[in-house]
């Protein structure tokens, strides 16, 4: 098949504006709802405050890159226990598999980032330059002190939207009443100043003017989400067979006595659509399923007198039956299937998992590390010395007294850095700073009789009350058997 | 290669390949996406003129910020420098018997002597401090000149039989055998008798003679009882640690040549907060002893200038 007039496709497209028009609607509200709860997470959360008592950060949610410690509420996490926070990221990938084989790219349209600021910057953008007609007359009107100041005005309250949104992600990484003190004086570390000069512009950029090129050229989510979907997946769907065929009003279809469907192409769904495509088209990788064409038909069908949905969620093979005349699956059902009961049970399990590890977790741990150069040192008196460096990791936001001990050597004294051999006994006492690691230098003595390499545990025992162990392995080693 | 065709579904025009029935859609980029392209071919362009990046014949194009990785390199190691300094000064202007008394400086002492001792000592002493035969082993509780902070200072500051140098820590063993103060079998005896000091072999006839030997030409230095002498780094003779071997070939050369360990003085070549951490280090190696009261008392008195506080 070939045809030969069709001129050949341009390299290169040219961007089609978009300008969305204002609707109000159940999916609409909820959206609002998404937005009001997303930004105020985002916002307020650095500032929640949350009792570590004197030696910790007060600061509910707490990312301290510089001393290595991650804060969430009651939670706090080492470095060592950074798998935790790949159980985050699993349960939140998980997560996604869930909502997208249950409700399709619900993330899309509703809670991503990149949708809740466009749509915050659409409805500023609405608010100064008016609804989707003036909008359009706007970007028409030739460049004067109207025009100019409309968009000097919607470019500063994006600008304060973009800053706001840079300068609360930095709050995240140090204490933040100190940080904004700081930022606004001109005395916070120049990478603060960095982060939010880039996230203002990112911001701005992403939601002002790359708003759906994101979704549609940039982002690989919606190419992943499109290989998690099945036919029971809840997607935005336009009812061809109730809608065609189209008709051009309900005037136009009453005097023809052609047969015709709901749809009036009156256009109300393409109108609203952020990103700018007719759904009626069929699924495409520009829905991100926010369904605010579903709030818009709505309400042509109230107006018409025709039941609404006819552009609504429906899955594929809901789409099937309902062709045929049959009724859809109930709603529960569509969503209760094996894929999204496993995909549930898999992520509340990794959660629960942690959870109850989190809770069983030991505050205090050994480390012990032998000196390999010189792997053992001859004493005056001809036993042998090996040195260790022992860390002990206090975990808990006080300062505790701990008592470093061995076994699997017998007569082996011990003492560390500043006491002598004289000294020495069977354990060590080392005071532990408040949730950091207290770093000793151990120095072994034993006699020569026994294995050229013993094996033996260093344990460690916290003094007070709560107590706690932990033991880490390392060996004793002695010079060849002199003949 | 199969006919370009416009796909029904979509509207689009195909590349033309196909592959096992699979073709792709000649989807056009967006624009801007162009932009972004030209955008990076400027900032390339300003990036090779802002920084050395052009190859010439001989050498490369400058840049015009005047950016090179040695400067940035000299920049990170004068910030390092000045962070430093006040410890550098810190440990320059206080005598070594007070830094033990400031934990902090104390641990910026250890560190620093660490990174000096890599430099300057490994070449004799390992890099583990372990020595060999010959080269003490500095992590071990015995000490030919003495073992704490201020003793190790000297030694480092002033080595051992230095020669042209005043202070420096001198002895010498008599060569018995070589010089013929001693027979061979004389010097057998003795060293039967040495190594019953440390236990290393039983008390017999010649050991007896040896002892008697002993009193009259080694007690001198190494102590009636073979202890030794710091004063003079006579070595301890009874304990298991043997510079130069305990078998009895290499005591009995020891005696017949004597032993002639040299180690360079540090403070024509270091300035003396090296040599003070230096001094730090080695201590901490576990051998380290503790200062002798009347020393420490005397330290109380702050000494002036880098040398004057640096007593035998």
């Amino acid at each position: 098949m070939s045809i030969p007039e069709e001129p050949r496709p341009a390299l290169y497209e040219k961007r089609k504006a978009v300008y969305p028009k204002a609707v109000d609607g159940p999916f609409r509200r909820f959206k609002w709802a998404v937005m009001v709860v997303a930004l105020a997470i985002y916002y307020i959360t650095p500032w929640l405050r949350w009792d570590r008592g004197a030696y910790a950060p007060d600061q509910a949610v707490l990312v301290d890159l510089a001393n290595r410690r991650f804060y969430m509420f009651a939670i706090e996490i080492w470095p060592h226990e950074f798998y935790y926070v790949a159980g985050l990221l699993v349960m939140a990938g998980i997560g996604l598999f869930l909502v997208t084989s249950a409700v399709g790219r619900a993330w899309c349209g509703y809670a991503c980032p990149q949708t809740v600021w466009t749509d915050l910057y659409q409805h500023v953008e609405r608010f100064i330059d008016g609804d989707r007609n003036a909008q359009v007359r706007l970007a028409k009107a030739p460049w004067g002190p109207a025009k100019i100041a409309r968009r000097l005005a919607k470019w500063s309250v994006w600008l304060l939207i973009a800053v706001a949104t840079g300068g609360a992600w930095i709050f995240y990484f140090a204490d933040a009443p100190t940080l904004a003190r700081d930022f606004l004086a001109g005395d916070a570390a120049p990478v603060a100043y960095a982060t939010v000069g880039v996230l203002t512009l990112t911001t701005f950029v992403l939601g002002g003017f790359m708003r759906e090129q994101v979704c549609i050229y940039m982002c690989p989510w919606p190419r992943i989400q499109t290989a998690m979907l099945d036919e029971k997946s809840l997607i935005v769907t336009y009812k061809d067979w109730r809608g065609e065929p189209r008709s051009r009003g309900i005037k136009k279809a009453d005097d023809t006595h052609l047969p015709t469907g709901d749809c009036i192409d009156c256009l109300q769904c393409v109108a609203v659509c952020p990103t700018g495509i007719d759904i009626r088209e069929g699924p495409q990788i520009g829905c991100i399923t926010c369904a605010l064409c579903i709030d818009a038909c709505d309400k042509v069908m109230a107006q018409i007198d025709r039941p609404r949905g006819l552009i609504d969620y429906c899955t594929i093979e809901d789409a099937e039956r309902e062709k045929k005349g049959a009724a859809p699956r109930p709603l529960l059902k569509t969503l209760l299937r094996p894929r999204t009961i496993i995909y549930f049970v898999v992520w509340a399990g990794i959660g629960i998992a942690m959870l109850f590890m989190l809770g069983a977790r030991d505050r205090i741990g050994i480390s012990a590390l032998q000196d390999r150069n010189p792997v053992y040192v001859r004493l005056a008196d001809g036993t042998i010395r090996n040195n260790y460096t022992i860390k002990i990791r206090n975990m808990e936001a006080r300062p505790r007294t701990v008592e470093i001990g061995l076994a699997g050597l017998p007569g082996a004294v011990l003492w560390s850095e500043g006491g002598t051999r004289e000294t020495a006994r069977q354990t060590v006492r080392v005071a532990a700073d408040a949730d950091s690691v207290a770093k000793v230098r151990i120095f072994v003595a034993a006699g020569t009789e026994g294995e050229q390499r013993t094996p033996i545990h260093f344990t460690v025992r916290a003094l007070d009350a709560d107590g706690g162990t932990s033991s880490d392995d390392a060996q004793f080693e002695r010079p060849e058997a002199t003949p | 290669m199969a006919e370009k065709r416009v796909d029904q579904a979509t509207g689009t025009e195909t590349v033309g390949h196909e592959w096992d029935g699979i073709e792709e859609l000649d989807t056009p980029m967006p624009r801007w996406w162009l932009w972004t392209l030209y955008a990076t071919i400027v900032w390339g362009v300003v990036y090779t003129i802002a920084y050395p990046a052009w190859p010439m014949l001989s050498d490369a194009t400058s840049g015009m910020l005047g950016w090179s990785s040695r400067g940035q390199l000299q920049q990170e190691l004068d910030a390092q420098a000045q962070r430093r300094a006040p410890i550098t000064q810190a440990l320059a202007n206080t005598p070594i018997e007070q830094v033990s008394a400031n934990p902090q400086l104390m641990q910026a002492a250890v560190e620093g002597g660490r990174a000096a001792f890599k430099v300057h000592c490994v070449q004799c002493h390992g890099s583990g401090a372990a020595g060999s035969k010959g080269y003490p082993n500095l992590n071990d509780d015995e000490w030919l000149w003495g073992g704490d902070l201020k003793t190790i200072e000297y030694t480092i500051a002033h080595g051992i039989r230095n020669p042209d140098h005043e202070a420096t820590r001198f002895s010498q063993m008599p060569a018995f055998g070589r010089d013929g103060i001693l027979q061979a079998a004389q010097i057998a005896d003795v060293t039967a008798y040495v190594r019953t000091l440390s236990g290393a072999q039983k008390p017999d006839a010649a050991a007896r003679r040896g002892g008697q030997l002993f009193a009259e030409n080694c007690a001198v230095c190494h102590g009636a009882e073979g202890k030794g002498d710091r004063t003079v780094g006579a070595p301890d003779l009874t304990d298991a640690i043997w510079l130069y071997g305990g078998d009895p070939a290499s005591i009995t050369a020891t005696i017949a040549n004597s032993r002639y360990g040299v180690m360079p003085r540090w403070n024509e070549k270091l300035d003396p907060a090296t040599i003070r951490m230096l001094a730090a280090y080695v201590h901490s190696l576990g051998g380290g002893e503790a200062m002798p009261v009347d020393q420490t008392a005397q330290a109380a008195v702050p000494a002036d200038g880098a040398k004057a506080d640096v007593h035998p």
